[in-house]
Formats: C-alpha cells, sequence, structure tokens
C-alpha cells in the first residue's frame, strides 16, 4: 500500500462517498446518480466492462472503496460522452470515469498492466520531458512496453507505414537523438511541479 | 386595502377541460358571474379523449356528462369556444381582456345530424385523435362535445366543399360568412385553466418516436383501447394493423430529465399501471406488459393498484431507464439498456411500444401576461398582483382528480378577489 493509500483510508475510514467528493475530478455529481441505467446501455463498450459507470457510482455510495479503485473499467472509456449527453441528471460522466482513474493511479493502486493506462503514462512521461510529443519515440516505447520480443514484432509489421511516413516528411528519424522540445524547459517544468502541488494540496495529498 | 377593490364581480376562466370546467363551476354555483373561455371547438379538454380513469377504470364520460349537466343548468356561466385571450391588462379586481374569437362556420341551429359530414370529402388529421385517424373537414370533434354542434375547419373555405356542406344543411346553420372577431370584457379576477399537452416525442432521439411506426405515445394508446377511437377499440400495430400482445411501457419518457422536462409528470406511473389492464382486458393471460422504470410512483392510495398489478402474472416490471431503441424488419422493436436490479445488459423484443409521455404545460409557447409568475418548467404559480391563479395541470402537473380539487382552490380563491367590492369592505369595517 501507498503512502497516499494508507492515509487516505485512515482519513475517510468508511466515508468512501466522502473521500470521492472531495479528491476525485467531479467527484461531487456521485450523489446525483439515480440508478436509471441510461450511461450503462448507452455506451458502446458497455458489454466488456465489468463495472458500468451506474454501477461504480454504486459502489462509491455502498463504500466499496477497494473494488473501484482497482477496477479497470474507468481507464476504458473512450470519451465519447454519450453517456452525458443522454445523462437525464446530467452528470459528467466521462470525466468522473477519468478522475476515478486518474485517483486511483495517482494513489498506486489503479490495476497494473492495464494498457490505456500504460499509455497514458508512456504519453505523459513522453510530453512532460521536453514540452513536445516525440512522436518517434512515443511509437517505441509503446511497441516495446510488453518486452523486447514483441517490440521487434510490432515494428517489423509497422515497417512500411513508419518509413512511408518518414517520406512524407510527418515522421523525423532524427528525432531518436533527443529530439525538438521548448526553448524555455526550466520555466516549463517549474510550471508543471507548481500546478502538481496546487493540485496535491487541493486534494489533500500532501 | 382600497387598491385591490374589485370593481368587475365576473370572472374569467381560461380553458375548457375538466380544471376549466370545475373551476367555472363551483364559481357559477357560489353565485358569481363566470366566462368560460376554450380555444378548441369543443369543452373536455384532454380529458375527454381517455379512456378510462385510474384506479376505478371508469369512463370519463360519466363525469363529463354529470359536469355538462350542471353547466347546462346554471345561467350565470357563459361558454365561449373556439375563444383565445389574446391580452390581459389592469390590476387585480379591475382586468381588462381582449378575446378573439375564431368563426365556427356553424351557428345554433345546428343538430348535430351529421349530413355537412356526409356531404363533404375532404378530410385533416382528427386532433380528437391524436392525428392516428382522419377527419372531415366538417366534423363533430367527439360524441361528448359541448356545445353539440358542428364544426366546419378553415380550410374548407372557398372550397366546393363549403358549398356542397351549406347545401347539405336543413336547418340553415352554415354561416360562410362568419368572420373573426375581437372582444373586450371586463372581469375581477382570471383563473388560468390551459392545462397540459404530451410532450414532443421525437425529441427523445433514441427512442426513435419519429422513426419507428410502433413507437407510439400513451395518449395515443389511450385513443386505440377507446372504442370511439382509430381502431375501435382493437389494440393493434400501427405498421402492420396486426395484434400487439408483447408491449413495452418506457416511463419517464421525457420527464425528470434535464435535457427534456426536469418534473416530474406524475400521473405517467399510473397511467401505464392503467394500461397494462387494458391489454389483459384485450387479450386475457394471451399478453405480456412490461413497464420499463427508474421508481413506480404511486403515490397514497394508487399503491394498492400498483400491488395489485403487480400479482398480475401478464405484467412484468423492469427496473432500468432503456438506452435506445431499434427496429428489425418485422417491424417489431428492440429495448437496449441494462437494469438495476443485477446490472443486466438486455436486448428485449416487443410487438409495440408506448411512451409514458410527461406533461408539458399547454402554455408554454404562448405569451402569457408580464405580471405572470412561472415555475422553472412553465407551469403558473399565479400573478404578482394577486388577482389571477392557475388550476389543474396549468399549475403543477395533476391528474383528474387532483385537478378538480385545485380548481376548487382556485374558484375559492378568485371568488375572495372579486368578493372584495366597496359594500363588503366598509360592511367589515
Amino acid at each position: 500500500m501507498s503512502d497516499h493509500n494508507s492515509q487516505a483510508v485512515a482519513r475517510y475510514r468508511n466515508n468512501f462517498l466522502k473521500e470521492v467528493e472531495e479528491r476525485v475530478e467531479e467527484g461531487e455529481w456521485v450523489k446525483m446518480c439515480m440508478q436509471c441505467g441510461v450511461c450503462a446501455g448507452s455506451c458502446p463498450f458497455g458489454a466488456h466492462w465489468q463495472h458500468s459507470p451506474q454501477k461504480l457510482f454504486m459502489m462509491i455510495r455502498a463504500g466499496k472503496r477497494e473494488e473501484v479503485l482497482t477496477s479497470d473499467s474507468m481507464w476504458m472509456c473512450t470519451s465519447c460522452y454519450n453517456c452525458v449527453v443522454r445523462c437525464p441528471r446530467q452528470l459528467p460522466i466521462t470525466h468522473i470515469m477519468h478522475g476515478l482513474a486518474s485517483y486511483a493511479h495517482r494513489l498506486g493502486i489503479a490495476p497494473k498492466g492495464q494498457p490505456t493506462r500504460e499509455f497514458a503514462k508512456i504519453f505523459w512521461d513522453n510530453l512532460a520531458k521536453k514540452g513536445r510529443v516525440n512522436e518517434l519515440k512515443l511509437t517505441l516505447s509503446l511497441y516495446f512496453k510488453d518486452g523486447l520480443v514483441s517490440g521487434i514484432k510490432t515494428a517489423m509489421g509497422m515497417q512500411s507505414i513508419g518509413l512511408g511516413m518518414v517520406k512524407a516528411k510527418r515522421l523525423n528519424p532524427m528525432e531518436i537523438f533527443g529530439g525538438h522540445g521548448l526553448k524555455d524547459l526550466k520555466g516549463f517544468h517549474a510550471i508543471l511541479a507548481k500546478a502538481r502541488e496546487i493540485e496535491d494540496k487541493r486534494k489533500g495529498l500532501t | 386595502m382600497t387598491a385591490s377593490i374589485a370593481t368587475s364581480q365576473t370572472i374569467l376562466v381560461v380553458g375548457g377541460g375538466i380544471s376549466g370546467m370545475s373551476a367555472a363551476l363551483e364559481a357559477a354555483e357560489c353565485g358569481k358571474q363566470v366566462i368560460l373561455v376554450e380555444k378548441s371547438p369543443t369543452l373536455g379538454g384532454r380529458t375527454a379523449l381517455l379512456y378510462r380513469y385510474f384506479p376505478k377504470m371508469c369512463h370519463p364520460t360519466c363525469g363529463l356528462e354529470i359536469n355538462l349537466k350542471r353547466l347546462k343548468g346554471n345561467r350565470r356561466l357563459r361558454v365561449l369556444t373556439q375563444a383565445e385571450v389574446t391580452s390581459v391588462s389592469g390590476r387585480s379586481g379591475d382586468y381588462k381582456v381582449t378575446l378573439k374569437l375564431s368563426p365556427r362556420y356553424v351557428n345554433e341551429n345546428c343538430t348535430a345530424c351529421g349530413e355537412c359530414a356526409k356531404a363533404v370529402s375532404g378530410q385533416i388529421p382528427n386532433p380528437y385523435d391524436y392525428g392516428l385517424s382522419e377527419t372531415k373537414l366538417a366534423y363533430l370533434p367527439h360524441a361528448m362535445a359541448y356545445p353539440q354542434r358542428y364544426v366546419l375547419d378553415s380550410s374548407i373555405i372557398g372550397t366546393a366543399d363549403a358549398e356542397k356542406a351549406r347545401e347539405a344543411c336543413k336547418y340553415g346553420a352554415i354561416d360562410l360568412g362568419m368572420k373573426e372577431e375581437t372582444v373586450e370584457i371586463k372581469v375581477g379576477s382570471v383563473i388560468w385553466a390551459t392545462g397540459w399537452k404530451p410532450y414532443d416525442a421525437a425529441k427523445i432521439q433514441p427512442y426513435g418516436y419519429d422513426r419507428f411506426a410502433n413507437v407510439i405515445t400513451s395518449v395515443e394508446f389511450e385513443r386505440l383501447a377507446d372504442s370511439h377511437g382509430p381502431t375501435g377499440g382493437k389494440l393493434l400495430r400501427p405498421s402492420d394493423g396486426q395484434a400487439a400482445k408483447n408491449i413495452a411501457f418506457i416511463q419517464c419518457a421525457g420527464s425528470r430529465d434535464e435535457n427534456h422536462l426536469r418534473h416530474c409528470s406524475r400521473i405517467c406511473c399510473m397511467a401505464s399501471l392503467k394500461q397494462t389492464q387494458y391489454v389483459r382486458e384485450a387479450y386475457g393471460e394471451d399478453c405480456k406488459s412490461s413497464v420499463y422504470y427508474i421508481d413506480i410512483r404511486a403515490i397514497d392510495r394508487f399503491e394498492d393498484f400498483y400491488q395489485k398489478v403487480q400479482q398480475d402474472p401478464t405484467v412484468r416490471f423492469v427496473k432500468s431507464k432503456v438506452a435506445s431503441i431499434t427496429q428489425n424488419d418485422a417491424g417489431s422493436l428492440i429495448l437496449h439498456g441494462v437494469d438495476t436490479e443485477g446490472y443486466h445488459r438486455y436486448a428485449a423484443e416487443h410487438d409495440l411500444v408506448v411512451l409514458a409521455i410527461g406533461m408539458e404545460p399547454e402554455s408554454n409557447g404562448i405569451k402569457l401576461p408580464d405580471d405572470m409568475v412561472i415555475d422553472s418548467s412553465g407551469f403558473i404559480e399565479g400573478s404578482k398582483d394577486g388577482g389571477q391563479f392557475a388550476a389543474g395541470a396549468a399549475a403543477s402537473p395533476t391528474d383528474v382528480n387532483r385537478s378538480v380539487q385545485s380548481a376548487t382552490a382556485a374558484a375559492l380563491r378568485a371568488i375572495q378577489v372579486v368578493h372584495r367590492t366597496a359594500a363588503t369592505e366598509t360592511a367589515n369595517g
């Protein structure tokens, strides 16, 4: 158990709804759900999730902290917003899903190896380094995330597309040596650090 | 209190449905002068278009008949049909109201013999069947119509049908020269009994009301069940005329939804429970009604009726708001969703889908006097100066029973306003 996680458990004890309201983005909406089920029925990936949004909201209210935060369901959200436009109470369901995922990740108890989470991590690390996405490195890190063999296999499979993109000047092979970035990198990193500090303070994660 | 002394003792009631008729009768029977105006050619409103009432399953014609008898026997009550209020000015106790009277083209000589309707050939969608059938350009609105007189649709004027109708009338009742009139009246108080209208079901896009013939509204289902209705009382699918034996009722169609009507329409749960019993009445055990609901709101004594319907083996309850509807090649509907009791995903097939459509104030879309206070859904709370009131479904979503109670309350308040004359104020010190 991470430090943040055990602190949160100690602080909120059995009131998981309160924890979500205070610490999860748009979490204060959860209590407004009237369990009609339109979100679950409207989700194009609904059949493949273990927990629909409606079910997650009920689990939050029932205090099923561990099951909610370790669920991989909210990571499956593709942000199609079908649930948001149909919700009769106008809950920002998509944002709550992302809020839950991000909170679980922050506590360090989100499901390990969940592909969306892995990609999000790779993307963020890549972006945060130089303030610009290095597409070549992003692609390669994604290909090789499951090891060398599968990475080479995927890279070989995508070879023609990659070469095509190089020819069309959509992909610069020289990016492998560091690549382009912001002029004021120091300032950029200071902004990120400050933003993180403000967010942590607001969420009580300091 | 000199400011609110009434200079006119007449009460104006706007709307001739069950609420307006009740308010007008209560006030007139207390000795007040009452003018009852109705936009359409007949009194009775939406109540007259219902097949049965819940929970006693009795016919609306019975109550309407009693009210019409009271009305015919009261000389203080003046009824104006095809009349609309276009403006209200003045203050509590002293209002000036402008009325627009549309021509009926039929005078009081009419005996409702029906010869004019036989003579004409042109047809229009029948508003008294919510457009599910056609009616002639010369028509009697419905069997309980008051006044019991035919009416010519204004589109007949200038056509050959107009002359045919006039020639067919043995009583000289048809007057094609009638013109629209504007009259001004002075009244002390106004009761708005403008009622409700079904929410536009086509706006609930995932349910496909405008795309699928076999998705209908609860008010249309009432017409199907009625022996005076488009199918002679048989529950048939609009697409192919086949018997609809497997019917889905979708609750909160438009109601309790911030994207549509934000209020609970309150009557729809009981209406659907009642309608499951129409299906049973038509087919016995050989049918299936499925009620898809968020929660059943059968208030106070209606709980008994709900429990009775729960015992019925032909009725099934699914706790789920349906997410979307698709249609298969046979014209049947597939309902998609997830239930809340176990989170089971379903794709259920039904012959016919009845949307328990929400109640929207009829006054939405018409201009009310500036002084009027309305709530966030458009229901009327009354005027700021305390001289105008709302009754029945104009005030909040109500069933017939509560509409009549609300109308009686509104009548009493209006009487209090017009009762405060210079003479009574002096007498009371």
